[in-house]
């Protein structure tokens, strides 16, 4: 062999170094593609890249195996003629004829009636553009995958607080001395996430874990906490019944910031029961919290207008106020106290498995770290109230969770119980506790609205209001004169009034169905609902193959984008062959979810690096086509003309409204390139960011980083930069005025909307003002002496979802999944270690092996999310681990609850948010018989390989870059 | 004598596995190449990898720790898999440390795989070739890259910088400061092999709270301890 130190690579070939953004998650690093001869030598992280600095994960160092993956779709292609769907029979076709068969079809849809096509997306950060597309077809029927993942914590922290976990904020470990990860978050996100860990952790920061189950990250806790799962909201009422009981509190912080002082009427006789007193004066309509609410003033012993220099509110008591002949009234805090009044340790102790004496002591560290670790910054800053501060504050102690507490039906309440923990602490974008990302903060609830009738869809016109939105009253809801659903998935309507992010997971069951009504196309991008992003895969695969009794597909055209031989690519009458993510132009932007930083405003692109291969193209140029074809108005001119090449020209020329100055990306907008955030379209913006890693970062001064919900500059900043529509003060809403109004609904006593019937008791009990806890849905409606354990999916660092099944590297690391469980467990029923055995819940069963694991608390049984994979899917052979050996726990998850006296159908959801409750589901466990196949059980009839689709690789494969495609 | 080497921070290693695929995509087109997968698309895939994540558990629920460890060749100062190749393939260079194998002289007999106590060694079942952890030496000699740059792919790509690089030998190197400060450690010493590789123990961060420290005289609950008159009788009412 030669001398490896007399080796180089720059001599090996042509080399070339291109930068561009990670897509092997959704955590968006970015990379810089090293290529020799045209192929890709290497990926590594881009140092110069705000988000991960450098590092790269197990996956985007295996994006050489996605790209060269034989799973890739390299031709649009079309169900075979009288062949059934779902056999995965089709012929290629050119882009011509499918585009032509989508123009026809979707025209005529769309001059029908625009709410027979539904486009789903499984991923978000692209919403931007495909929500457009929706609501200039004119579709209420569109969602991202929002809905089934982690909505609750989008929700429950956005209507308490006016931001959330991840793309929107985070904690700050930079300068945090106590940090709480509560539930799997493992890849939301994931570097900048195991960056501040380590970091928290070299500074000596205490780092405590509460999950059922120790892995991922939980591994490094100082301290691991096993939890009882959907029972975090016991535990953090009773930790913050502590924080009260000792005097814990940050009260200045509760006091100005929040409406912890603001006095509530209390008096249950009355139509406004629960909602704040408000002074009269002029209000100007909006979306903001107008400041007409009252103190009760310890020094005039009276009523007093909010923030009124000198005033010094009570926290707490009982009053009167003189008008109207006296109207009982309490701060708010007074009501949290007496809620909290019976959430002691020993209470939450039962239901969450944890001793009361530890409950106790995560409240004394936190409330102590709040209190006597403060952080003093010498930042000045401006209050809205016009109070100059010399310094900037911070009570040290974060959180972070995600989809772990999110996805119960008790999840919203559970996460407005954890965003009340956090202000109780004083710690809302504060140095060392939560920090906001732009574009948040933002109002609470932020200000876009869904529809508010049917008559919002129109043929052959844009849909009159957002696909989605934060409704604040019962007046924002998107229900016909009888109070129900006009969306395919019932999202806005009294079932699940703030489903922000809609209910994918309902949608295939519910249009089956019909309920409310029958659609034409369904439209799926990147979203795997034939398999692991379904609940109760099996039979969701049998009702997209169902027919009505002329012969019809229940659900009539299904059309999937995808750039791999997905499951669900089986199920479709068309295929569009997407682009891998190093072949196409790609915006991160602040219209959707960004990639902002604590500091500041932060955006990014993508630039293909490779060109298409064969004949795929990126699904966004295919829907700019596509909307340009339908005459969609933002996408033609007046005469009708075609306004957008593709979409790398839609993202620099497209502006919301003419001459707004906001378009898709935030950076050297402006002729001239010097404007940030708004500006007008510059021509050579792509040339900006290409040359800037594909990133864009605007660093806000020291003064705006801080206390934005409140912090006069910033809100000013942001407003002149098109962030905001109001400069007003973001007050954290302790107490939830927006949810007590659909309880005054509820109860009958709100002037306008109301429930139907059947929904009024639901809506009554979980519109609770203050949050509670109570036993998830499931809990309450299945047998859970026949089903004593909860069954979780925790995520594999390695994996992003099923996404990575066709990657060589990647499935070495995990070809197949066990069920973990408690050796208690496996000794009780009789299996051991490795044993066959059957998980079973109310609605399926599932054979596959056990492993052992002092790791999982016993009431819980576990396994790695989507490893398992269908037959012959994903360029897979038909021996593959991942089929043969993996599995799904969606099979044992019901996507709708058992019929109750709310409705026959409701989903198995959140019934505030309508997220998905996939970690509700309760099973038992059984030894599978000596006789049975050492088989996953269920099978499916193998996939075929696609038309276009590679063949299969042989034994043998030895990447080497240059070389590898001549063979 | 220059001994460079790996210093692993097990109290920050999350187990991501960012180490074991940054290795295998630069390495697999380098100078140690290729790195070849058995069945990369059907059962039971398998292939070669120079570093490993393990993880495993320690103790019986709750007082469970998850580890992950990440494993690879140790580059030993006393490297028992030299001395047994017949062919000299199996070597350690004098200038930097680095033990290597040369792919032209092996023979694939895998003594070397038998006499490392580690298991740090991987046999390309095309190639029959033995293969292991390089520490990117292609990289790190590589003059045209930047100085950042040449480092060990996986200690390039380690999200919680688990990974420390240098010279163990220089007592003012990063690694010997970690080694010496943080209680680093050798796998096995007790072989003799003195691997150059260290490990750094896991570190608990534990919280301490007196009782004086919860009743406080700035309390805010002074601040609303107040009571109501609401005309009941009192004292002030009956005695005199």
């Amino acid at each position: 062999m030669q001398d490896p130190i007399a080796h180089s690579d720059s001599t090996i070939g042509q080399v070339e170094v291109k930068e561009t953004t990670c897509y092997m998650c959704a955590c968006r690093c970015g990379i810089r593609v090293h290529m020799r001869d045209g192929e890709i030598r290497y990926i590594d992280g881009n140092p110069r890249h705000p988000l991960n600095k450098g590092v790269i994960c197990a996956k985007g160092s295996s994006g050489i195996m996605k790209q060269y993956s034989p799973g890739r779709l390299t031709k649009p292609l079309r169900r075979k003629a009288g062949a059934e769907r779902g056999a995965a029979e089709f012929e290629a076709i050119s882009w011509d004829e499918a585009l032509k068969m989508l123009e026809e079809r979707l025209g005529r849809l769309r001059a029908e009636d625009p709410k027979k096509l539904a486009l789903f997306t499984g991923r978000d950060q692209m919403q931007a553009l495909t929500g457009l597309f929706a609501r200039q077809f004119g579709t209420p029927n569109y969602a991202a995958h929002g809905g089934f993942c982690s909505v609750n914590m989008a929700a429950g922290l956005i209507y308490t607080i006016g931001g959330s976990f991840w793309e929107f904020g985070g904690p700050d470990l930079e300068r945090s001395k106590l940090f709480v990860m509560i539930g799997t978050a493992e890849d939301h996100h994931s570097n900048p996430l195991k960056i501040a860990i380590s970091e928290l952790k070299r500074r000596g920061g205490r780092f405590v874990s509460i999950n059922p189950i120790r892995t991922g990250y939980s591994a490094i806790a100082d301290e691991w906490v096993p939890i009882k799962p959907g029972t975090d909201g016991a535990l953090l009422l009773a930790i913050s019944h502590e924080i009260l009981k000792q005097g814990l509190f940050d009260r200045d912080f509760l006091i100005r910031y929040t409406n912890a002082a603001e006095l509530v009427i209390d008096d249950p006789s009355r139509p406004d029961h629960g909602l704040f007193y408000r002074a009269e004066m002029h209000v100007e309509e909006g979306c903001f919290d107008p400041e007409n609410k009252l103190w009760w003033d310890r020094n005039i012993d009276g009523p007093i207008s909010t923030h009124t220099p000198g005033a010094d509110p009570r926290l707490m008591g009982s009053y009167r106020l003189d008008a109207e002949g006296g109207i009982p009234v309490k701060p708010a805090f007074q009501l949290l106290k007496e809620r909290l009044e019976d959430c002691t340790p020993e209470w939450a102790a039962d239901t969450t498995g944890i001793p009361a004496a530890t409950i106790r002591r995560l409240a004394y560290e936190m409330g102590v770290t709040a209190r006597d670790q403060k952080i003093e910054l010498p930042i000045p800053w401006t209050d809205c109230w016009d109070n100059e501060h010399p310094s900037v504050i911070g009570n040290p102690v974060s959180f972070h969770a995600m989809r772990g507490m999110a996805a119960h039906s008790n999840g919203f309440q559970t996460i407005r119980a954890l965003g009340v923990l956090m202000t109780l602490l004083g710690t809302i974008d504060r140095p060392g506790g939560f920090r906001h990302k732009a574009p948040f903060p933002r109002p609470i609830p932020p200000c876009a609205k869904p529809p508010h009738g049917p008559e919002a869809v129109q043929p052959n016109t844009p849909l009159d209001g957002m696909p989605l939105g934060w409704p604040a009253k019962p007046e924002d809801l998107f229900v016909d004169p009888e109070g129900e659903a006009v969306r395919i998935d019932k999202a806005f309507s009294w079932e699940y009034p703030l489903a922000v992010h809609g209910l994918m997971h309902n949608v295939i069951t519910n249009a089956w169905r019909g309920d409310p009504y029958p659609i034409d196309t369904l439209f799926l991008f990147m979203a795997n609902m034939a398999w692991n992003s379904s609940m109760n895969t099996s039979e969701v695969r049998k009702m997209l193959v169902d027919k009505d009794a002329q012969g019809h597909y229940k659900i009539p055209f299904l059309v999937v984008c995808d750039t791999f031989a997905s499951e669900t690519v089986a199920f479709a009458d068309l295929v569009l062959p997407d682009t891998s993510y190093l072949e196409r132009h790609d915006a991160l932007s602040m219209l959707d979810r960004p990639i902002s930083e604590y500091d500041g405003p932060v955006d990014a692109v993508r630039i293909p690096v490779l060109p298409p291969k064969a004949d795929c193209r990126p699904f966004q140029d295919v829907l700019i086509e596509l909307a340009s074809r339908l005459r969609l108005p933002a996408f033609v001119d007046g005469a009708g003309r075609r306004k957008f090449r593709d979409y790398a020209d839609f993202i620099v020329n497209y502006e919301t409204s003419p001459g707004s100055g906001i378009g898709f990306l935030a950076g050297w907008r402006g002729k001239d390139g010097d404007k940030v955030l708004k500006g007008e379209p510059n021509p050579k913006q792509w040339e900006m960011y290409a040359k800037n890693g594909c990133v864009f970062h605007h660093e806000l001064p020291p003064s705006y980083q801080y206390m934005r919900n409140w912090n006069k500059g910033y809100l000013h900043w942001a407003r002149a930069h098109g962030m905001i529509r109001y400069a007003e003060p973001i007050t954290i809403h302790l107490y939830s005025e927006v949810l007590q109004k659909f309880r005054l609904a509820a109860q009958g006593k709100w002037p306008g909307r109301r429930p139907p019937e059947r929904l009024r008791q639901r809506v009554d009990t979980y519109f609770d003002p203050l949050p509670f806890y109570y036993r998830t849905l499931e809990d309450q409606l299945v047998d859970t002496t026949r089903y004593p354990l909860n069954a979780l999916t925790q995520r594999p660092m390695a994996m992003y979802h099923s996404w990575d099944g066709q990657n060589a590297w990647l499935r070495q690391i995990h070809s197949h999944n066990y069920l973990f469980v408690n050796p208690l467990i496996g000794r009780k029923h009789g299996f051991a270690d490795g044993d066959w055995i059957w998980v079973e819940s109310a609605v399926g069963k599932v054979r596959c092996m056990c492993r052992f694991s002092e790791a999982v608390e016993p009431g819980t049984v576990w396994t790695w999310n989507a490893i398992g994979k269908a037959n012959g899917a994903w360029g897979l052979g038909s021996k593959a681990d991942e089929s043969r050996k993996g599995f799904l726990l969606n099979h044992l998850i019901s996507e709708e609850l058992p019929p109750c006296e709310a409705g026959p159908h409701l989903s198995n959801s959140d019934p505030v948010t309508g997220q998905a409750a996939w970690f509700d589901v309760r099973v038992r466990v059984y030894k599978a018989g000596p006789d049975e196949p050492r088989l996953t059980s269920p099978q499916f009839d193998p996939m075929p390989l696609l038309p276009g689709q590679e063949p299969r690789r042989g034994k043998w494969q030895a990447y080497v870059a240059g070389v590898f495609g001549k063979k | 004598m220059t001994q460079l080497a790996l210093v692993i921070d097990l109290n920050v290693c999350v187990g991501c596995h960012a180490c074991v695929t940054s290795c295998k995509e630069w390495n697999t087109s380098g100078w140690a190449g290729p790195m070849v997968d058995e069945n990369p698309y059907d059962a039971s895939p398998t292939g070669t990898f120079f570093n490993r994540v393990q993880t495993f558990e320690v103790g019986t629920f709750p007082n469970t720790e998850t580890v992950h460890f990440p494993k690879s060749c140790l580059h030993c100062e006393e490297p028992p898999c030299v001395p047994v190749c017949p062919t000299g393939a199996s070597h350690k260079r004098p200038d930097n440390g680095i033990v290597l194998v040369d792919y032209d002289k092996c023979i694939g007999c895998k003594y070397c795989a038998w006499a490392c106590p580690y298991g740090a060694r991987e046999l390309d079942e095309q190639q029959k070739v033995m293969k292991k952890c390089t520490l990117c030496i292609d990289r790190i000699t590589d003059a045209t890259l930047s100085d950042r740059d040449r480092q060990p792919a996986c200690v390039l790509a380690c999200p919680t910088s688990a990974r420390l690089y240098g010279d163990v030998h220089d007592p003012d190197s990063e690694v010997s400061v970690a080694i010496r400060e943080r209680g680093g450690y050798q796998l096995m010493p007790e072989w003799g092999t003195k691997p150059a590789n260290h490990y750094l123990p896991r570190q608990k961060i534990r919280m301490h709270i007196s009782a004086d420290e919860l009743t406080r005289v700035d309390n805010p609950l002074r601040k609303e301890d107040l009571t109501t008159y609401t005309g009941e009788e009192t004292l002030d009412d009956l005695a005199w």
